[in-house]
């Protein structure tokens, strides 16, 4: 067929003269005549020859356009061919805006074909949001009513393409009806159209669900396919959600792929391939972690495997190769000649996806020759993304099956160099890791580190070479560590390239910090250095402040050599050091500053807070926002700077720093010697491999066919007419695939291997993550704090006491909670009166926020316990500040033996606070205590996602306050998280808790006039009819149910009429405009957010009908 | 998803364009250029995927036309490598032997025909019986 179309569109040239193209021998569809004005303009659109021309040609073309569609006597059939030449001056470029009202015009009033274009016109033209939109409703109304089929076919196809939100109501039952139609392609259409309303309103045919079932059994195999595309988003939502669905799916694709569908779905005699697809994808997420699910596929799976034809567009061949060969490596085989020949494939994307399929293939015998391959990719490529992926998939078979030390750092030698400053920053950590970790056997190590050693040193003997950072840092990491182990070499020789490196230009002061830390620790080894004197005498007066400290510090530790040898202890990189993160030492300086007068401490990020407090006026963030940055920041610093190694008390204005025990040296603790089990290991293998490499060409190829299944028999009987170059290639090929096949075992062990290795590396990364806000977290914290407030109101010092408690509290809780008592701390000293009276007036103020709403606890549906043993016990309450804060109960979250977690929602004015509670239920104290949540689609969580407890007394609870905002408007969504402990083992407690809308929805005050005005100004609006059941009754009930359940503040009810106002926190405001008459209860939402009042109304609907 | 599907010849002149999400008119003429200035740069021995910023092209050659569609990666290659000749087969059978110039005069029977095929850039009809049923009751009724 192809071969058809390419012969008639190659004979286009000689059309092109022809006088009249459109009466070619097709006759019967309506051309149009070459002598028209469509004609014309197509005609010099083919002649145009620069853009200057085209410009021209469409402003005259444009000009003229303007005065016909305008013109009075323009008949319809003008104004269709105006459409399409309008169409080509937007094809081209041109905006011709003045034509899309006649666009809506000729849709309204045209006569099929007519109407047709115009209707394509205005799906071309306009934009989902463009105002003239709403224009097309009425048109749209009217065909969805007509009795003419084909109106009705293009009303729905616009429909689909394009369409008013707001506006869906107004043609959803007119749709809905349709889905019983007894014409297919009505009934199809308009399962197309309610996708399309799902895609911009999900909320608004949630009640159409079990249609879209029916739609799904529909007797008509397009009705069927239609509906898979609306399922396809919905299950990926919520694959639990259609679980059911699943032997549906099933038997669908087994008809299919049977050839039980009509004779026209087939494409080139495969069944309805774009429909296999779609059922596969739709499989594919039911199945996923579920092998129950999976099993009810596999019959039909297999069956669509055996039928489908295999695919010779290269690249996808591969893909699929990729894929397949992770279940099972036989099958890399017996394509190897291909793959080979893809190496060599001119086009870098084929090259690149071979890489990708010989990653999965590596073994401990293959692995020299594919990393080669890969690094010389690397060497060629300039891309960022190609480079980071490449260097971390390298550094991880390396890592997994270098087969000898000299190789093992030759290797990542040349990774350091490729991969220079782009790749990931774990890839020089986890090197370092292992060189200092180490493996058993304590003599392989030491030679290992010796050839590093060396290898840098003669790396560094050439001037004036170029190497990236993160190699200089390793380098000069490894030398400092490790360089004593040369014993011929003078240690003199290594400061001194050192030194030289210190002085380069391209070096940043980074890596001069690492550096200077390793000749540090080398000058702790020496008596005396002259290189090292010279050193100090140099930077003591260098510009480059840390630079100027570092030399101050190494000259006062090289005139006492004893502590400097204490302080730099040989091969100690992994042990643990010590650090009172509590700087405890410290007290009685503080307590002295204190009494002096001094200012408390106020850690980083509240000092940011309240100069944003200050600066209100001109602050357009959202609160909180800058203050995460920053935190971050700062933690990625103490990260990356060597600096505080074991210089770290020094630097007493730098807490943050301090505390972190072994985040500033090497992450050391946790981590599997991956390389070593391998690398060693398989020596055995080893061997058996290196034979392989030393026996001559033919012999390797049939020692291949033993290992291989018998279809590469042929492929060996071939070999004897083989050339130079493809045996050559059978070599590379041999050398590829050897540990394939029958020795499989290895790569399938590795293949299991990579999987706990990527889990193995994301722990890793959410633990360093922790360990990292935890010790900024304990720096905060630097005074020890006390359990929870249990202050008795009559008695004046111990309130006082609290006041402190307070701000010891507000350092550990979150930002919000912070402002509160700082108000609240104000509020004290303004008035000096007596005790009750403040702590009355404090609680007025805070409940006065729902003063108006007479509501002191809401209480969302789904905060419910629906056991009651899930109750807290009742010696759990709120923190003072916030009890007089509607709040939901205080339920059990999830426990153990040891320690059980609550959790309770606050709604302050300002935020959604989330108090989680955890108590020790064991007799000894719980240490380090974490708790860390996932970060969330939806949400937001302030300051961290994260909460430490360094300890937990035995019978006794600590709390925390984590801020909650929504990022994203939905409905309802999941917070998940964890919580860990160490006692005796470590033990995990995972987590997870629904926040829904309405817990981030606050009443908005504000007059009927304020109303109006900014009615007006809002353009997102959604309007719905809900019925309302007898008991509902007026309209001051069913408003005062909405009011309490979402929180909305009622600005004034004059009879069947209401308005009300809220807005999603911090300040998004929503406004609500309903009206009664006849049991129906007509609401109309407006608001600033395109998608707020879609998820209000949805959660109204819940509302009304639980009520 | 599907994000856009293009008709341009070799010498770079869009023939046909068709956006599944809002494009700014002048960011669509500098897209279509350097799409095609990609497409031309590439041999017969490549292979017919292009990763271009955020999207993969998929694009066919037919005589000087070619015909490229922009997907996401949610999107199968292979199943849009397919749909494309599916198209052409489609123009193939309703303009008996399509050529260049069919597609521009009737610019707007071959978006009819698109739109029937593709919807919010899913792949929505593939029955070439079905995809053509709809014009040609259109093209009977304009006759009588």
């Amino acid at each position: 067929m192809s071969d058809v179309v390419e012969r008639t569109l190659s004979a286009l040239p000689g059309l092109l003269g022809q006088q009249d193209p459109g009466a070619g021998p097709g006759g019967g569809p309506g051309r149009v005549s070459a002598t028209s004005r469509l004609g014309g303009l197509i005609r010099s659109i083919t002649a145009l020859s620069s853009k200057h021309e085209e410009e021209k040609l469409i402003q005259q073309e444009q000009t003229n356009l303007k005065a016909t569609v305008s013109a009075p006597t323009t008949t319809l059939r003008l104004m269709k061919e105006c459409m399409v030449r309008l169409i080509y001056c937007e094809m081209l470029g041109y905006e011709s805006s003045f034509g899309y009202i006649h666009a809506i015009k000729l849709a309204q009033q045209g006569n099929l074909l007519e109407k047709r274009v115009g209707y394509l016109a205005v799906s071309l033209f306009l934009h989902e949001n463009h105002e003239l939109l709403l224009l097309l409703v009425n048109t749209v109304v009217k065909d969805l009513q007509s009795t003419n089929l084909v109106e009705v076919c293009m009303a729905l196809t616009v429909v689909s393409q394009i369409f008013p939100r707001e506006m869906i109501p107004a043609v959803l039952p007119l749709i809905e009806d349709k889905l019983q139609h007894s014409k297919e392609i009505i009934r199809r259409k308009a399962v197309q159209a309610l996708y399309k309303f799902y895609l911009i309103a999900p909320n608004q045919v949630q009640h159409i669900h079990d249609k879209f079932r029916k739609a799904l059994c529909d007797r008509d195999v397009g009705v069927m396919a239609a509906s898979l595309h609306i399922y396809l988003p919905m299950i990926k939502k919520n694959a639990c959600g259609y679980k059911d669905l699943t032997e549906s799916f099933v038997s669908i694709l087994k008809q299919i792929v049977g050839g039980k569908l009509p004779i026209d779905f087939n494409y080139h005699s495969v069944p309805a391939p774009w429909l296999q697809i779609q059922l596969l994808r739709i499989l594919g997420l039911l199945g996923k972690d579920d092998p129950r699910t999976s099993e009810l596929m596999y019959d039909v799976l297999d069956e669509s495997l055996r039928r489908a034809e295999i695919n010779h567009n290269i690249t996808y061949g591969l893909k699929a190769l990729t894929y397949v060969i992770q279940q099972d490596p036989n099958l890399a085989l017996q394509h190897q000649m291909t793959i080979i020949e893809c190496l060599d494939h001119p086009d870098p994307i084929i090259k690149r996806e071979t890489l990708e399929l010989l990653y999965r293939i590596t073994n401990g015998q293959n692995v020299t020759v594919i990393v080669q391959k890969m690094l010389d990719y690397l060497r060629q490529s300039k891309e960022e993304y190609t480079i980071i992926n490449l260097t971390g998939k390298i550094a991880e078979l390396v890592e997994k099956y270098a087969p000898d030390n000299e190789w093992f750092i030759q290797t990542m030698n040349a990774v350091f160099s490729v991969g220079g400053d782009v790749m990931h920053p774990d890839i020089p950590n986890n090197f370092l890791r292992l060189l200092a970790e180490g493996f058993d056997d304590e003599k392989e190590d030491e030679e290992l580190r010796l050839y590093a050693v060396q290898s840098y040193l003669s790396l560094l003997e050439e001037e004036d070479t170029f190497y990236p950072q993160k190699f200089l840092q390793v380098m000069s990491w490894v030398l400092g560590e490790y360089s004593y182990l040369i014993n011929d070499g003078d240690p003199e020789v290594i400061i001194t390239r050192l030194h030289r490196l210190l002085k380069q230009t391209f070096v940043t002061s980074e890596t001069k910090a690492w550096i200077m830390t390793a000749i540090t620790k080398m000058s702790s080894r020496m008596s005396c250095s002259k290189t090292v004197d010279k050193l100090i005498q140099e930077f003591s007066t260098s510009l480059d402040t840390c630079m100027r400290q570092y030399a101050f510090e190494l000259k006062h530790l090289c005139e006492n050599k004893e502590l400097m040898k204490n302080l730099f202890p040989l091969d100690a990189s992994c042990d643990e050091i010590m650090v009172d993160a509590s700087l405890s030492f410290l007290d009685g300086f503080v307590a002295e500053g204190l009494s002096c007068g001094a200012a408390p401490y106020k850690p980083h990020h509240q000092r940011q807070e309240e100069k944003l407090s200050q600066e209100k006026a001109l602050n357009f963030e959202p609160y909180g926002l800058s203050f995460t940055s920053s935190m971050s920041s700062s933690g990625f610093t103490g990260r990356q700077s060597p600096a505080g190694l074991s210089l770290g008390s020094d630097m007493s204005g730098n807490s943050a720093e301090i505390g972190q025990k072994e985040t500033n040296c090497l992450k050391l603790d946790g981590v599997r010697k991956l390389w070593g089990k391998e690398g060693y290991l398989p020596k055995k293998e080893n061997k058996t491999g290196k034979e392989d490499k030393t026996q001559p060409v033919p012999q390797d190829s049939i020692l291949m066919a033993h290992v291989v299944d018998p279809p590469l028999m042929q492929s060996e009987q071939q070999v004897v007419s083989l050339s130079e170059e493809e045996k050559e290639k059978q070599q590379l090929a041999s050398t590829l695939f050897v540990g394939l096949g029958s020795n499989s075992t290895i790569s399938l062990m590795g293949r299991a291997d990579i999987i706990t290795q990527k889990l193995k590396k994301k722990s890793k990364i959410s633990e360093t993550q922790n360990s990292e806000e935890a010790s900024s977290f304990q720096n905060i914290a630097a005074l020890p704090f006390s359990p929870l407030p249990d202050i008795t109101p009559n008695n004046k010092e111990n309130f006082q006491g609290s006041e402190h408690l307070g701000l010891r509290k507000v350092s550990l809780s979150s930002s919000e909670v912070l402002e509160a008592s700082v108000s609240f701390d104000t509020s004290q000293s303004v008035t000096e009166a007596g005790l009750d009276e403040q702590l009355s007036n404090c609680r007025l103020s805070t409940s006065s926020l729902f003063a108006d709403s007479n509501i002191e606890v809401f209480q969302p549906p789904q905060n419910i316990p629906d056991i009651v043993a899930n109750k807290a016990p009742l010696s759990l309450c709120l923190p003072e500040e916030l009890a007089g804060h509607p709040h939901s109960e205080i339920v059990k979250l999830c426990s153990s033996d040891i320690l059980t977690v609550y959790w309770c929602k606050v709604w302050t004015d300002d935020c959604s606070l989330l108090v989680l509670f955890v108590a020790n239920n064991s007799t000894s104290p719980l240490k380090t205590v974490n708790l860390v949540f996932e970060s969330a689609e939806h949400f937001k969580i302030f300051e961290s996602l994260s909460c430490h407890f360094p300890v937990i007394e035995a019978q006794s609870m600590e709390s925390c306050q984590k801020c909650v905002q929504l990022e994203k408007v939905c409905t309802e969504g999941i917070l998940s998280g964890s919580i860990s402990y160490h006692l005796d083992t470590d033990t995990h407690l995972e987590f997870s808790l629904t926040f829904s809308l309405s817990d981030f929805i606050r009443p908005m005050k504000m007059t009927t006039e304020d109303f109006g005005r900014l009615w007006l100004s809002f353009s997102n609006d959604v309007k719905q009819n809900l019925k309302m059941s007898p008991s509902q009754g007026s309209l001051s009930i069913a408003l005062n149910a909405l009011k309490q359940k979402l929180k909305l503040h009622i600005v004034e009810i004059i009879g069947n009429e209401g308005i009300a106002a809220c807005r999603l926190l911090p300040s998004v405001p929503c406004l609500l405009h309903c009206r009664t008459h006849a049991r129906t209860l007509a609401l109309w939402f407006r608001s600033s957010c395109s998608a707020l009042p879609d998820s209000l109304l949805y959660q109204c609907q819940k509302v009304m009908e639980e009520s | 998803m599907i994000k856009f599907f293009l008709m341009v010849n070799k010498q770079g002149q869009t023939r046909l364009s068709r956006y599944y999400e809002h494009v700014e008119i002048h960011k669509r003429t500098m897209l279509e250029a350097e799409v095609i200035k990609n497409c031309l740069s590439r041999s017969k021995e490549q292979c017919s995927f292009i990763e271009y910023k955020g999207f993969k092209l998929v694009y066919r050659q037919y005589a000087a036309l070619f015909i490229v569609v922009g997907i996401n990666e949610t999107e199968n290659e292979m199943a849009v490598y397919e749909l494309i000749h599916n198209f052409v087969e489609v123009l193939d059978r309703y303009f008996s032997r399509v050529s260049e110039l069919d597609i521009m005069f009737n610019l707007d029977r071959v978006h009819i025909i698109l739109d029937e095929m593709v919807l919010n850039g899913c792949i929505v009809e593939t029955n070439k019986n079905r995809i053509l049923a709809p014009l040609f009751v259109l093209d009977k009724m304009a006759e009588s």
